[in-house]
């Protein structure tokens, strides 16, 4: 038994006592939501299927673990997993791209591996960034300079390489 | 795609493995359903869980919460402007992992912020800080890669919120720095023009 554990179970308490508390019809209020979130996950399917085919392409020909040697010598440097490194450079420009690698990595390596781990904790603390500067700056008409998407990149690339040191901490 | 997709031929023909990858394709297509159907019950789930919340009002009460550690970050900010709590409501967005609500109110927040400072189309500082606080992840519960580790038989999917918490804010101080040193580089030239 670990605490971890509990965070599941015991949110999905918390939130149902406190909407009961303050009168709201949980069991609509949730079937509500949850057909919302069917139709979003039905609207990323067409892309999830030629994303991870396009992987499987890249993986099963070795273009991918070509492209991983390549970027070996600077994930060495920096103290990156390499096997995670392809996750780290496609995430922040496609979510389902990187949801496909990862999926891949999780497959490949197992969840409860160091790889697995690390790859884990690297797509939980890192976005979409390039996506989302290019959504939320056209819709007000902002300008993308180069210091803001400088200031974002640093955040990534920080994350990707805490994410492959913690795990020695962490587990 | 066409290059990821040529890239692939051309590693498959020089390796000889191009057997393989036809047959990876086939059972790529497979396992996208097989991957869609397990997002598919993590975010319906999630999406139900807190709609509650938001209906309940959980959401604004820890907005609430939040706005006094926000003030500090974004400087200049009235608390009481619709800018602020159209921040405070993104960024509680995306730390419960509602997508589908952060988006809109992220552009909502940037509009007004954009508005309240001047209404010019160069980012400002504490623009910059907004864009940071969606583009690294602050999501509390990770549900999609809990569900993927546990369609890979984890023994334990929710183990590594820890470690992503601390790697989240970790790289968002790193962020918020860089935005800092990055504005104040820019006022000091600013001043040495004038």
């Amino acid at each position: 038994m670990s605490v971890t554990d509990l965070i599941l179970p015991g949110f999905f308490l918390l939130i149902c006592v406190f909407g009961l508390y303050k009168k709201v019809d949980i069991f609509s209020a949730f079937l509500q939501g949850a057909k919302e979130n069917v139709k979003v996950a039905f609207d990323i399917l067409p892309s999830l299927v030629l994303l991870i085919t396009l992987i499987a392409m890249l993986k099963s020909s070795g273009a991918l673990s070509l492209i991983t040697e390549l970027l070996s010598p600077i994930a060495q440097a920096a103290g990156i997993d390499k096997n995670c490194l392809p996750l780290g450079v496609m995430r922040p420009f496609s979510g389902s791209g990187a949801l496909a690698m990862f999926d891949s990595v999780i497959k490949e390596f197992g969840p409860d591996t160091s790889t697995g781990r690390i790859a884990s904790i690297m797509m939980g603390s890192t976005e979409t960034t390039f996506y989302t500067i290019a959504v939320y700056f056209s819709a007000a008409k902002i300008k993308p300079t180069g210091k803001i998407i400088a200031a974002c990149l640093l955040a990534d690339i920080a994350s990707v390489i805490i994410s492959s040191n913690i795990v020695d901490i962490m587990f | 795609m066409i290059i990821f997709c040529a890239l692939s031929i051309i590693a498959a023909v020089a390796s000889g493995k191009t057997d393989d990858l036809s047959s990876s394709m086939i059972s790529a297509f497979e396992d996208s359903v097989s991957l869609f159907l397990s997002l598919l019950g993590v975010m319906a789930f999630w999406g139900g869980v807190m709609n509650i919340a938001k209906k309940s009002g959980l959401t604004d009460k820890i907005s609430r919460l939040l706005s006094p550690v926000l003030k500090l970050i974004f400087k200049g900010v009235s608390k009481t402007s619709a800018a602020f709590s159209a921040i405070t409501l993104n960024i509680t967005a995306n730390m419960l992992g509602l997508a589908n609500a952060a988006t809109p109110l992220g552009i909502e927040a940037m509009t007004e912020l954009k508005n309240a400072e001047g209404g010019r189309e160069t980012p400002t500082k504490n623009i910059a800080l907004l864009t940071l606080f969606n583009t690294a992840s602050i999501q509390i519960i990770p549900t999609t890669i809990a569900a993927i580790r546990g369609k890979y038989e984890s023994a334990n999917p929710m183990e590594i919120i820890p470690s992503v918490l601390i790697t989240s804010f970790l790289s968002l101080m790193v962020g918020i720095a860089a935005v800092n040193i990055l504005y104040i580089n820019r006022k000091r030239k600013r001043y040495e023009r004038n």
